[in-house]
């Protein structure tokens, strides 16, 4: 194969799409398929657009209560004591729970699939113990009659707290006079394994190291080293958390709930109850948003125990400012970063520094976020430090590639620095550095195949690219970012039904589309219309163990289980004409157009073999399943035009383009959709999206008022250009689409907004005041 | 607790008496107690528009609206948008251009949508962006919403 500089590449309209959503397509090579690459209507669409589709607060169960959960006022306490009696006695109240109702706990490690949690720290943030660590740390809870009923009891309970002082700011955190948030977290020193002595709220420190750092930088041609910071920021999902749960007398619990992935509360709510996993049934319902925030447990658990009190089921659902003072969020940060780059410009040296905020306790994405901050280049010679740090916020979650946001703010303006220093064209230094297959990173991994250069290829051929800028205050900046995906377990079971259509069923939740990107994989396989198949997404009782859905893992590792099962299918349909035509079904051949046929000129389609089931040997079921490692990693580029209002700081951004390797697109309005929805999330981190607390540590701003998440008033259209490097570890390419685009915005954004105003903004959210501020120290 | 009260009204055409405590909410007596579940409940306070339902023409966040304040009024939710033979232009609109994502803000803005089309059936795109901006949505960036609503214009116009 020719090198890739000399292949020959155009960016055209997407099919299907509309004219802002395009690709990049390589002269002579375009995959030729039947279902994947097209844009059915979504299978569960219909429900969704009529209000019938159940989501996790829409159970309905005879005998329900409501519950309420009480929470703390404090962001940092020590609990005096509880005394529930006053709420318990209240007229349609059925039971209250604290800590003390919930089996002890040891520290020991689970894997949640986005982070590992420690038992005993997940068992107190359920319910506090001793301790209050942020404000909205749920205390007690009650089941009664009504949820206002609940609510007027649980003001009731008298809870004593002896207050103490917060910690806010992860450098302070890590200070020796800082307040220790847990009296248990010793510094855990990772890859060497190594445990500190002393309690501290340094709950990790990661260090990668690759060449001779010291040596290269001593002899770059050029070093520029920045320091950063970030704020707290919160997923955002539109639907609040929810559980509810009934504990039966036969010893079973069924847990209804929206969450990303129904088999991890399956074995949260088994460890923190101490029963047998199988006594528990998560019955996924449908879900209104995670992005990360939805895999560990909250209510779940709390509503188990009131069931189990009261005999009644028990429905828990939080309000807004519960889900923003006690949910999510993702980590604030610091960060200082250093590259070096010879004459050439080519990077010669990179060196991190970073600070994660792990919230009340210990689990941010610090080492993914270690892994992310060169991942985009080839850096010969490396070295990073991270540290997971606890703070008085709440206990933070995986949010869309984890970690990876943060550090692409440093990295990228940093080299859009170096691109101005050396006179050198942003897309030609990122031609120049990206990273391609068999490029080491600096925590020791070695890139398979990878499609980072060509994203930056299709933003030099892009229409937007290549359109001038239209007036005063405006700017342009391009960032790069990388995300690994991830592929895990997956189970699906696919029936033929005697019409020649497929049932599939899925332990998957759907968030955004899933359904159909997996219908489409097995209809692809069978050579039917992925109207055809009929997807199912089932309670953990009723389809194997199923990892969750996040590491934009479900189109690959789930399509690989469905790719398997309509593979199963084939073999045994083989079976079966081999049997009407007497014949071996080593001489059965089934085509592409879903006919099977035999040696001496026999010949059946699906519909017609699917309705001679039972006389062959009874139904046909396909199974799948699946521990996916071949998942690619992708990146993505994105270009930002931004209209900066001088007066202000209020930033605009008035045009925004979003470049991504998908591996291969299978239902591509649905991989424009990840791409758009991922942008607008980054671009509210970029420029407003920020906890704000007060020196108390209350948070002031647990609305979606006052928490402004971006509006359709707020953003451009979000143009799409899908680049298609397959994945050589999946049959049709694919990589994972979620995760990537929430990475490059803020650091795009702030390479426009310098290019529109001389001023660098190194701290998000790069809001109003702030962007003024350095309008105004750049004038000086 | 204050006693309950008789309202009559109209729901989706149908006309409607249901008993209410002066402090509930017409979305926590819609989804709790008459079983329409499609109206979302996302913020309880204004911020988001899952709960959107159209009031005597006008799209209202029913997490604002008493329940009692809907004596005599009529009330569109989303289970009344759809005929009997299949979808409204908007709701056809909305899964052909995979408007939505997770789906939980998708009621909302089919209602906002309705009322705007009501209004103005060819609305540009900055009105439709205006209009809208009281809806929230996390997953999609707005984008193909935008589309869906200007193919229901197209498609009410037509």
């Amino acid at each position: 194969m020719a090198s890739v500089e000399e292949r020959q590449f155009r960016v055209e309209p997407f099919p299907g799409g509309t004219p802002g959503n395009q690709r990049l397509v390589e002269e002579g090579r375009l995959p030729e398929y039947a279902v994947v690459g097209t844009r059915p209507i979504r299978h569960d669409g219909t429900d969704k657009v009529t209000g019938r589709a159940r989501y996790g607060a829409d159970i309905k169960l005879s005998g329900l209560l409501q519950g309420y959960v009480l929470r703390s006022p404090h962001a940092h306490a020590r609990i005096v004591s509880i005394d529930t009696s006053k709420a318990a006695a209240v007229p349609g109240v059925h039971a209250v729970c604290t800590n003390a109702d919930l089996p002890s706990a040891s520290h020991r490690a689970g894997d949640l699939g986005e982070g590992v949690v420690d038992w005993y720290h997940l068992n107190q943030n359920v319910l506090a113990n001793d301790k209050v660590l942020y404000t909205g740390h749920a205390v007690a809870a009650v089941a009664a009659d009504s949820v206002h009923v609940a609510e007027e009891a649980a003001k009731l309970i008298e809870v004593e707290y002896e207050v103490l002082p917060p910690v806010l700011d992860v450098r302070e955190a890590r200070s020796a006079d800082a307040p220790v948030l847990n009296d248990d977290v010793r510094t855990d020193r990772q890859p060497v394994g190594e445990q500190g002595d002393t309690p501290t709220n340094v709950a990790k420190h990661f260090h990668y190291e690759k060449g001779d750092v010291d040596t290269a930088f001593a002899a770059a041609e050029l070093v520029v080293e920045r320091e950063f910071t970030t704020e707290t920021v919160h997923q955002g999902y539109i639907e609040p958390h929810t559980a509810t749960a009934l504990w039966s007398p036969d010893g079973k619990i069924t847990i209804w709930t929206s969450t990303q992935g129904s088999f991890m509360i399956r074995m949260q709510v088994a460890e923190l109850l101490n029963v047998p996993s199988s006594k528990v049934k998560v019955v996924p319902m449908e879900i209104g948003g995670g992005f990360g925030g939805k895999i560990a447990v909250y209510l779940q658990p709390v509503a188990a125990v009131l069931s189990r009190m009261s005999g009644r089921p028990v429905k828990l659902n939080m309000d807004r400012s519960n889900v923003f003072d006690a949910t999510g969020p993702t980590p604030g940060s610091y960060m200082k970063v250093k590259i070096g780059v010879d004459a050439d410009g080519m990077i010669t040296a990179g060196e991190a520094e970073l600070l994660f905020e792990a919230g009340a306790f210990p689990g941010s994405p610090i080492n993914p976020g270690c892994m992310c901050v060169f991942a985009c280049y080839d850096v010969p010679n490396g070295r990073i430090d991270g540290y997971d740090i606890c703070v008085n916020k709440p206990r933070s979650n995986a949010y869309r590639a984890p970690g990876s946001t943060h550090v692409a703010l440093a990295t990228e303006t940093i080299v859009d620095e170096i691109c101005e220093a050396q006179g050198i064209c942003p897309v030609e230094f990122r031609l120049k550095n990206a990273v391609k297959e068999g490029d080491e990173r600096v925590d020791g991994v070695t890139y398979p195949p990878v499609g980072m250069w060509e994203t930056i290829k299709a933003v030099e051929l892009s229409d937007h690219w290549q359109s001038p800028l239209e007036g005063p205050h405006q700017g342009r900046g391009i960032a790069s970012g990388f995300w690994f995906n991830f592929g895990g377990n997956s189970v699906v079971a696919a029936t033929v039904n005697e019409d020649g259509t497929v049932s599939l069923i899925e332990g998957s939740t759907d968030i955004g589309g899933t359904r159909a990107s997996i219908s489409m994989q097995l209809a692809e396989i069978l050579g039917i219309a992925a109207e055809d198949v009929t997807p199912t997404v089932v309670d953990t009782d009723s389809i194997g163990y199923t990892d969750v859905t996040g590491g934009s893992r479900t189109t690959h590792a789930t399509g690989l289980a469905a790719i398997k099962a309509a593979e199963d299918i084939q073999a045994q349909l083989r079976q079966r004409a081999a049997i009407l035509w007497d014949v071996d079904a080593e001489q059965v051949e089934y085509d592409s157009g879903a006919t099977l046929t035999g040696p001496d000129g026999q010949s059946i389609g699906f519909q017609e073999i699917a309705g001679k089931l039972n006389q062959t040997g009874g139904p046909v079921v396909g199974r799948g399943s699946v521990n996916a490692d071949k998942h690619g990693g992708a990146f993505g580029t994105h270009i930002a035009d931004v209209e900066v209002d001088p007066d202000t700081g209020k930033v605009q951004v008035i045009r925004y383009t979003v470049v991504q390797d998908v591996g291969t697109a299978i239902h591509p309005s649905y991989v424009e959709g990840q791409m758009q929805g991922g942008a607008a999330q980054g671009i509210g981190w970029a420029i407003n999206e920020e906890y704000y607390y007060g020196d108390d540590g209350r948070l002031h701003n647990a609305s979606f008022l006052d928490y402004r998440i971006p509006t359709c008033y707020d953003l451009p259209d979000i143009e799409t250009i899908i680049v298609e490097v397959p994945n050589p570890g999946h049959p049709f390419g694919v990589r994972g689409v979620g995760e990537v685009p929430i990475v490059p915005p803020p650091a795009a954004i702030a390479n426009a907004i310098y290019q529109a105003t001389g001023a660098r903004l190194r701290s998000l959210p790069m809001s109003p005041p702030k962007v003024l501020h350095e309008l105004l120290a750049a004038d000086q | 607790m204050a006693k309950k009260r008789i309202i009559s009204t109209s729901i989706n055409g149908d006309s409607v008496e249901f008993l209410a405590a002066p402090r509930q909410t017409l979305l926590e007596v819609l989804r709790e107690d008459l079983d329409l579940i499609g109206t979302k409940e996302g913020c309880s306070n204004g911020n988001c528009g899952a709960c959107t339902v159209i009031l005597d023409g006008r799209p209202v966040d029913s997490c604002l609206v008493l329940a009692v304040e809907v004596e005599g009024s009529e009330v569109e939710t989303i289970e009344g948008v759809a005929p009997t033979d299949g979808l409204h232009v908007i709701q056809d609109a909305f899964l052909g251009q995979a408007a939505l994502q997770c789906g939980i803000c998708t009621p909302g803005f089919i209602m906002s949508t309705k009322a705007l089309l009501e209004e103005n059936a060819s609305p540009t795109e900055d009105e439709i962006r205006f209009h809208l901006a009281g809806n929230l949505c996390r997953c999609t960036g707005y984008d193909k919403i935008v589309r869906a609503v200007q193919q229901a214009a197209e498609g009410e116009t037509n």
